[in-house]
């Protein structure tokens, strides 16, 4: 990677132009879409995790098997491909061909991918085994963050920058964020950026002892909310230049035009109950967009469905939004939390807003909370929508928001 | 664009780095298979409460973040960036076992709350009640790097001006075994011993009195044996300079079968450069190029090259520095400094 080039400023913020997703409630983009448009949640039950867990928690799993995967991906047989590895090249592979790249040598082009789980899948199967079965111990090269980055970077024919993030639940907004930087400073001139995270019994048995598991498929900003369902999922989105977009030509599904990361410095697990790092990191994005307030015509929420989350985050809303709070709904009712994930599944859902003019709604709401009494959308609701706000938050008080306009 | 300097540097590692103050101590070659790191006095940065839940590699990053700051006189940087291969591997480790050998039942929060790969970086903006930017990278041998070019990034485009950058990794007990196992089954494997540490760095966009650089970061997560010599060629002159006004190369050799791309890279200077090797003196993790840089730090500050890294002895003052890093033939690094 060198450091020439200028940014060419004449329009707001940074092109995207092709987007890959896998989750619960879909294996491509267009399955996603159809899912969000048709209200069909991915919550219901861990199938391919052995866990006592199991009659406890409600999960976001996508239904392909390892095997599956790697047949679908026409993996040789001996590859050491964790599931996070898997989902993320599903998604990136889509991502590119979505936004017509045949040749990813033909630009200076990077990788950057978020993951929190990284290999530990197969580490968790294998740890008492690898040191007397030779048959394991390909994966233990493969348990490292960034091996799943590095692995779908090589089979993208990525060779310049390429990097991971791993910032919790916050993870994959950084990512993303960390693209826009790179090719507004001129360094790079497309950057893939997302996230992926597999389900594994490390997470499960983690936020279990946390206790903020439901046994229901989660209600975000709910009253009565019973907690969060683990996800699993991969999203990965183009970004490219605007010297870039103009050589294309290229259709451009939206603009990135906004992001702010702070830090809520309050606890390791807990958001404040001012929801400072939340409000910090919506300021910053509204200021870097050059929006007021009341342009936001929707918020997709991080919305966990946890006791905390919710309640900090809607006060953070309040802050930012006083009485004039846009729109909202947490997608986390169609897929789970999906982590490291979970910034650019949501990246992916609020292009999508945007290109279908609607709202996604949040599923499972009943009562609204008493303290901050905000409602969110529980139908699929057309609107005209220009610019929309994503909100990731995560443990060590990591909080980014990013904001997406028509393009 | 602004330019970047460095601060401040300190380096917790296997060398009595952290506690020498202005000058380079007596260092000495690391021999085995895993050498932990020298652990300072970790009360005298972090309070009894907080040091009480925390593992060896946020200890170590905590103190070294504390101290890199004091150093710099800077009370609140502008952002906190870590860089991290392994991440928080002991409790990871404690909660994976745990989680096995009891079948899921017994577990506590604790070791998986602390197993999260931005535990340091949070660990340090709680401590600080830092509130601003806080990013964590954990990209093998590229951690550290991605890290520290997101810093330049942030202050060459005016978005910060006081940075905290570090590296850090801990050793943990079992799965560096594993690793040394790996390595040790063939003659190609990593010499040099498995090492741990934490470097952080403060960097800023005014200038100090030392004067001190970094003029520029590249990272290839993939180049080719025959690539690297071009495209460090052209890292320098995108830089203004030719291999001749480089007066040290710092190269990762770690004893593997990819140290020939250390080899190739350094054909390409005159024999006036000196070539420094440093995992032999820090051990071999993915962070170990925070330790590099560092040393290049300490190099340019002190113009006093340690005795035990000694090739070529030179009188000539010691301005410009390039560190070449790469793992197991991919993830590839330069970092350029120089003394203004």
């Amino acid at each position: 990677m060198t450091n020439t080039g200028q940014n060419n400023a004449r329009y707001q913020g940074v092109a995207i132009t092709g987007m890959g997703i896998i989750s619960a409630i879909g294996n491509t983009l267009g399955e996603n879409k159809s899912a969000l448009l048709s209200s069909k949640s991915g919550i219901g039950n861990l199938k391919h995790i052995k866990s006592k867990f199991v009659p406890l928690i409600k999960v976001g799993e996508i239904d392909f098997t390892n095997e599956e995967l790697i047949s679908l991906l026409q993996l040789p047989k001996n590859n050491n491909f964790t599931r996070t590895a898997l989902l993320g090249f599903v998604a990136a592979k889509e991502a590119i061909l979505n936004a017509q790249i045949s040749n990813n040598d033909e630009c200076r082009t990077g990788f950057v991918s978020a993951t929190s789980v990284g290999g530990m899948d197969m580490t968790e199967r294998y740890f008492k085994s690898f040191r007397t079965n030779p048959e394991t111990q390909k994966y233990i090269a493969s348990h490292h963050a960034g091996d799943s980055t590095q692995k779908i970077a090589d089979a993208l024919g990525i060779t310049d920058f390429v990097t991971t993030i791993s910032t919790a639940c916050s993870s994959a907004a950084n990512a993303i964020m960390l693209g826009a930087r790179l090719i507004k400073s001129g360094k790079l001139d497309r950057v893939i950026v997302g996230g992926t995270d597999a389900l594994s019994k490390f997470t499960i048995n983690g936020f279990k002892t946390l206790m903020i598991l439901s046994d229901e498929p989660c209600a975000p900003f709910n009253a009565h909310r019973k907690g969060l369902n683990l996800g699993e999922a991969a999203a990965y989105l183009v970004l490219e230049s605007d010297e870039m977009v103009d050589r294309g030509p290229k259709k451009i599904l939206a603009r990135l035009s906004g992001y702010g990361n702070a830090n809520d410095a309050f606890h390791q697990t807990a958001s404040s109950k001012t929801g400072e790092g939340a409000y910090l990191a919506m300021q910053k994005s509204l200021k870097l967009a050059n929006l007021d307030p009341s342009q936001i015509d929707y918020i997709n929420a991080h919305g966990t469905a946890t006791a905390n989350n919710d309640l900090s985050e809607s006060i953070a809303i309040k802050r930012v939004f006083g009485d004039k709070v846009p729109d909202f709904s947490s997608t986390k009712s169609f897929t789970g939390h999906t982590l490291a994930a979970a910034g650019a599944i949501e990246a992916v859902f609020s292009v999508l807003a945007i290109q279908e003019q609607s709202i996604f709604p949040n599923l499972n709401f009943k009562s609204k909370i008493p303290e901050t009494g905000l409602v969110p959308v529980t139908t699929l609701t057309p609107k005209n929508i220009d610019h929309v706000l994503s909100n990731s938050f995560g443990f060590g008080g990591n909080c980014s928001t990013l904001i997406f306009s028509k393009g | 664009m602004k330019p970047v300097y460095i601060h401040s540097a300190v380096c917790i590692s296997a060398q009595p780095t952290f506690e020498s103050e202005n000058t380079i101590p007596e260092f000495h070659e690391l021999t085995g298979k895993k050498i932990e790191a020298i652990h300072p006095n970790f009360k005298n940065y972090i309070s009894p409460i907080a040091l009480r839940r925390m593992a060896t590699g946020v200890k170590m990053g905590v103190a070294a973040a504390s101290k890199a700051l004091k150093n710099a006189g800077i009370e609140q940087p502008d952002a906190i960036l870590t860089g991290t291969g392994m991440g928080c591997i002991e409790d990871t480790e404690k909660f994976l076992n745990a989680m096995i050998d009891n079948e899921e039942e017994f577990l506590t929060p604790t070791s998986f709350i602390q197993s999260t790969h931005n535990t340091v970086g949070a660990q340090i903006a709680l401590g600080l009640k830092c509130k601003a930017y806080n990013n964590t990278f954990v990209h093998g041998a590229l951690s550290f790097e991605s890290a520290l070019l997101d810093a330049q990034l942030l202050l060459q485009e005016d978005e910060a001006k006081h940075v905290l950058v570090g590296g850090v990794d801990e050793m943990g007990t079992e799965f560096v075994n594993l690793v040394r196992m790996m390595e040790d089954k063939s003659s190609d494997g990593i010499k040099v011993p498995f090492g741990e540490g934490a470097a952080f760095f403060i960097l800023s966009s005014e200038v100090t009195k030392d004067n001190i650089q970094l003029l520029d970061i590249a990272c290839f997560s993939t180049l080719s044996k025959d690539a690297v010599n071009d495209n460090l060629h052209n890292f320098l002159k995108n830089n203004g300079l030719g291999v001749s006004d480089i007066d040290v190369v710092m190269v990762g050799n770690n004893g593997d079968s990819f140290d020939p791309y250390y080899d190739k890279a350094t054909s390409m200077f005159s024999k006036t450069t000196s070539f420094l090797k440093y995992k032999n003196l820090c051990g071999e993790f993915y962070t170990a190029s925070a330790f590099g840089l560092f040393l290049a730090y300490e190099i340019l500050k002190s113009q006093h090259i340690p005795m035990v890294l000694h090739q070529n002895q030179s009188e000539k003052p010691i301005d410009t520095i390039v560190l070449y890093n790469q793992f197991k033939g991919r993830d590839h690094s330069f970092i350029l400094l120089k003394r203004c």
